[in-house]
């Protein structure tokens, strides 16, 4: 049917090893094949051009009630400040650090992006994830709710019961069309229903009398129990407290010992996101310095974890995650508006603007620390660009972000805006760095390295005959680079085209079409439980708000279905 | 000399509404800094909206001529009755604008500099978010004057809004720097989680006077209706306001707020009422 044949790009494919080799790339019906098999395709020039996949975000807060309330309770992130307007895209595109659905689809595609997964989804509030999914135009949707705080959760690895967990991820799953175990502050969260926090993560929790580094290996254990896709998706406590260097390299240990079991490529048991957020030494604001070293020295020998980076973009935006005591107390720091909820038996949230500015000393301490994490890393394949949008910036800053990392120039450049430069210097490494990372790391950091540790890089990714045709195309030419840092940022910010499964969907940087999207979800199947189905059964008859019938996510919200099939059954 | 060569640099640009809108009509381009530097016949091209409609500005306006080389030096004077025209003056910089009756909503918002003029009543937010310049009205403002744009914290910086008649509720709410007078009285909420800034109120106040207010001054010469408790009286004081001195009684507050500690004191917000 549909042909398309991309000719001349240099190509990079870390999943194949591709290092800008000059090649053509064919595609028939939304799938990529070998350029044989076309017949009479359409050519898109890509001479002097980079070639991708499209790209894959592995932490991103882009739909949902918490992202809703950011849009609702920050009305001045629209006003004047919804710079693009497209000639091209029907529909109407606000809001800045939360962007409006549509403006959220439609800037990911111009930037080359094809896969984002959503970070937080309160089970509970799963309709609402799944109705802003099917608004979110173009890019493929995965979500994955949240259990390091759930009742049942924390009762069940409390008693060491592994199984039953996993018989209740599982339905879990299910009953929110989900993706995979995120983990937000183990523990921390439900302790807030006392106005408590686990900071360190041997604090037990309170009532559960469980602790947060049990819920991690235990959720570990659930993880590869089933032989999910994706591992244990960990956002550590503490998150980004001076001195939190230590809990976040304890949290890491605890996967000593894990190996992956699945049948998706994935080599990690634990995916621990926005480190820059955990890696603070010092014991307070005025001696807060970069512990990067220390925890990436961890990473690099432990090839069992990966990571993102949390990257902080200098920018005002809107901080939300379901770790409710740390929003509490960033609302303390900065006294503005706040919005703060609890979510029943399940988990937590917490909204608060923040701007990070150069001028303010702990603000470019962070932007070294991120920037830090990346260029000590020894494997982009497992370190990935994000800034867990939008709590350190918006995700269209990825950009600068790859600027930064591929030029020591534009560090500098961002630097000479510093207020305190000085002390950032003292107080990091980032000045003694000189290294610049290529456009194949580039490529491992946001497409290929995200894609395998989802466990998606049979279909996205990559771009081997048989994935996904989803692929981007840069205006930046490997052998003659630009010597302006700017020139790199603005070919990341707007593709030169964008195919999704097999659609010319962006050119020259414009929406050009609206290719159906996708939401991924994984169905594992588990041997029958009849005590799990009576705690469910229990708990929604004791302690729910809602009745077990009307929890599970219907039909209608769940839009174009692409399930990930998982047989845990025997 | 030198104030008349001034006089004689700038240029006027009459705008007379002939032909009325049947909606309201949303004039954010009506501002020196658009009419810069632009004939008369260029002008009554820009756009203005009404409801989802963009319109050129001459199917409503007449214009009578041009606008001068700089925002600064250009004058523009409204007539006919804009009751039904929003957003005049809108981020406007530098220059002058003359309304010669009443205006709607949205007057001088955001406005940095320059000076608006307003012969009758202005409608609701006007003057929000303003950054500097001059906001005068003859007659009565709305809700929201001087106020922050929804949902944002920073709130007036400067400039100065100078309303002769009385102003209805949520004045200077977010209020950061600047001077707001109202010569009559003020409804509900007036400087709301105020952080700076000076508000006189030269009739009366209704009540919930700076509530949540951490810092800026409030001045009120009549009566409030109901004082808010967060207030405490801490002496008298002798100060001068808009040229006159008068005796005040001075209450600081909001006790109820946090407040900031600036060179080992704690800082409050001020609140005179006249003795």
């Amino acid at each position: 049917m549909s042909e398309l044949l991309i000719k001349n790009g240099f190509v990079f494919d870390p999943l194949q090893g591709i290092k800008g080799d000059r090649m053509d790339i064919g595609i028939k019906d939304g799938k990529i094949v070998e350029t044989s098999a076309l017949e009479n395709p359409k050519t898109i020039d890509a001479a002097g051009m980079t070639v991708m996949a499209g790209g894959v975000d592995i932490h991103s807060h882009v739909v949902g009630p918490k992202v809703n309330v950011g849009r609702l309770f920050r009305p001045e992130d629209k006003l004047f400040k919804s710079p693009h307007k497209s000639p091209t895209c029907s529909r109407m595109e606000m809001g800045s650090s939360v962007p409006s659905t549509f403006k959220t689809g439609y800037d990911y595609a111009r930037m080359g992006y094809v896969f984002v997964n959503e970070a937080a989804m309160p089970p509970l509030h799963s309709p609402h994830v799944h109705e802003e999914i099917r608004d979110t135009p173009i890019i493929d949707n995965a979500a994955m709710p949240v259990f390091g705080n759930n009742w049942f959760t924390l009762e069940y690895l409390k008693n060491n019961e592994i199984e039953n967990n996993a018989a209740y991820t599982a339905w879990l799953l299910q009953a929110t069309r989900g993706f995979g175990i995120k983990v937000v502050n183990p523990g921390g969260s439900e302790a807030w229903g006392w106005g408590l926090n686990c900071v360190h993560i041997h604090d037990p929790v309170p009532y559960f009398d469980i602790t947060p580094a049990r819920i991690i290996t235990g959720l570990i254990e659930t993880n590869e129990h089933l032989g999910l896709p994706h591992s244990m998706h960990l956002h550590c406590n503490n998150l980004g407290n001076p001195g939190n260097y230590t809990d976040t390299l304890e949290s890491l240990r605890l996967a000593e010992g894990y190996t992956p079991k699945n049948n998706f490529g994935r080599e990690q048991v634990m995916h621990v996101t926005h480190l820059q957020f955990h890696a603070y030494g010092g014991d307070s604001w005025g001696n807060v310095e970069s512990r990067s070293k220390d925890i990436m020295d961890y990473v690099n020998a432990h090839d069992n974890i990966t990571v993102d980076m949390g990257q902080v973009t200098l920018d005002e935006t809107t901080t939300m995650t379901a770790d409710g005591p740390f929003e509490h107390h960033l609302r303390a720091l900065n006294n503005l508006k706040w919005a703060n909820v609890d979510v029943e038996l399940e988990t937590a949230a917490g909204v608060v603007p923040y701007i990070y500015s150069p001028k303010v000393k702990v603000c470019t301490i962070q932007w070294a620390v991120g920037l830090e994490l990346a260029l000590f890393s020894k494997d982009l394949m497992r370190t990935f660009i994000t800034t867990d949008h939008p709590n350190a910036g918006p995700f269209t800053r990825y950009p600068q972000v790859i600027t930064w990392l591929m030029s020591r120039a534009a560090r500098d450049e961002t630097m000479k805006t510093f207020k305190w430069l000085d002390r950032t210097i003292e107080s990091t490494s980032i000045d003694s760095i000189d290294r610049e990372l290529d456009l194949y790391e580039i490529a491992q950091m946001t497409r290929a390295g995200p894609a395998k540790a989802l466990g998606i890089s049979d279909m996205y990714g990559g771009l081997a005959p048989g994935m996904d045709a989803d692929i981007a195309v840069y205006p930046l030419n490997p052998e003659d680079m630009p010597s302006d840092p700017a020139a790199i940022e603005k070919a990341f910010s707007r593709c030169a085209w964008l195919v999704k499964d097999g659609i010319v969907t962006v050119r020259d940087g414009e929406v050009v079409s609206e290719p159906a999207k996708r939401t991924i979800w994984v169905d594992v199947k588990v041997p029958e439980n009849a005590q799990v189905q009576r705690d469910i059964y229990e708990h929604f008859l004791r302690h729910y708000s809602v009745k077990l019938d009307n929890y599970s996510l219907f039909e209608e919200h769940l839009h174009n279905p692409r399930v990930i099939e998982v047989n845990a059954a025997q | 000399m030198q104030h008349n060569e001034v006089i004689r640099s700038m240029k006027t640009v009459t705008l007379t509404l002939t032909n009325p809108s049947e909606l309201l009509l949303e004039g954010q381009n009506i501002t020196p800094d658009n009419f810069a530097a632009k004939k008369a016949a260029e002008i009554a091209t820009l756009d203005v909206w009404e409801g989802k409609q963009k319109g050129p500005l001459g199917n409503y306006f007449t214009v009578a001529g041009d606008g001068a080389a700089t925002a600064a030096d250009t004058r523009i004077v409204l007539r006919g009755d804009c009751t039904r025209v929003k957003r005049i003056g809108q981020q406007m910089t530098a220059g002058e604008i003359v309304i010669e009756g009443n205006a709607d909503m949205y007057i001088g918002g955001w406005m940095k500099g320059g000076k608006i003029h307003v012969k009758g009543n202005v409608d609701s937010f006007c003057g929000i978010g303003m950054e500097g310049g001059e906001l005068i009205v003859d007659g009565n403002a709305g809700h929201h004057l001087g106020a922050s744009p929804r949902g944002e914290w920073r709130g007036m910086k400067g400039g100065l809004i100078r309303v002769a008649g009385s102003v209805g509720n949520d004045t200077a709410t977010f209020i950061n720097g600047g001077t707001i007078i109202i010569g009559g009285d003020a409804d509900i909420h007036v400087s709301t989680h105020g952080e700076g800034g000076t508000v006189v109120i030269k009739g009366n106040a209704k009540g919930r006077v700076g509530g949540q207010m951490v810092k800026g001054d409030i001045y009120v010469y009549g009566t409030i209706e109901n004082p808010l408790p967060g207030f405490k009286m801490v002496g008298e004081v002798e100060q001068e306001v808009d040229g006159e001195t008068a005796l005040f009684a001075h209450y600081i507050g909001d006790l109820g707020e946090r407040h900031p500690i600036s060179r080992g004191k704690t800082v409050y917000a001020n609140l005179y009422t006249r003795i």
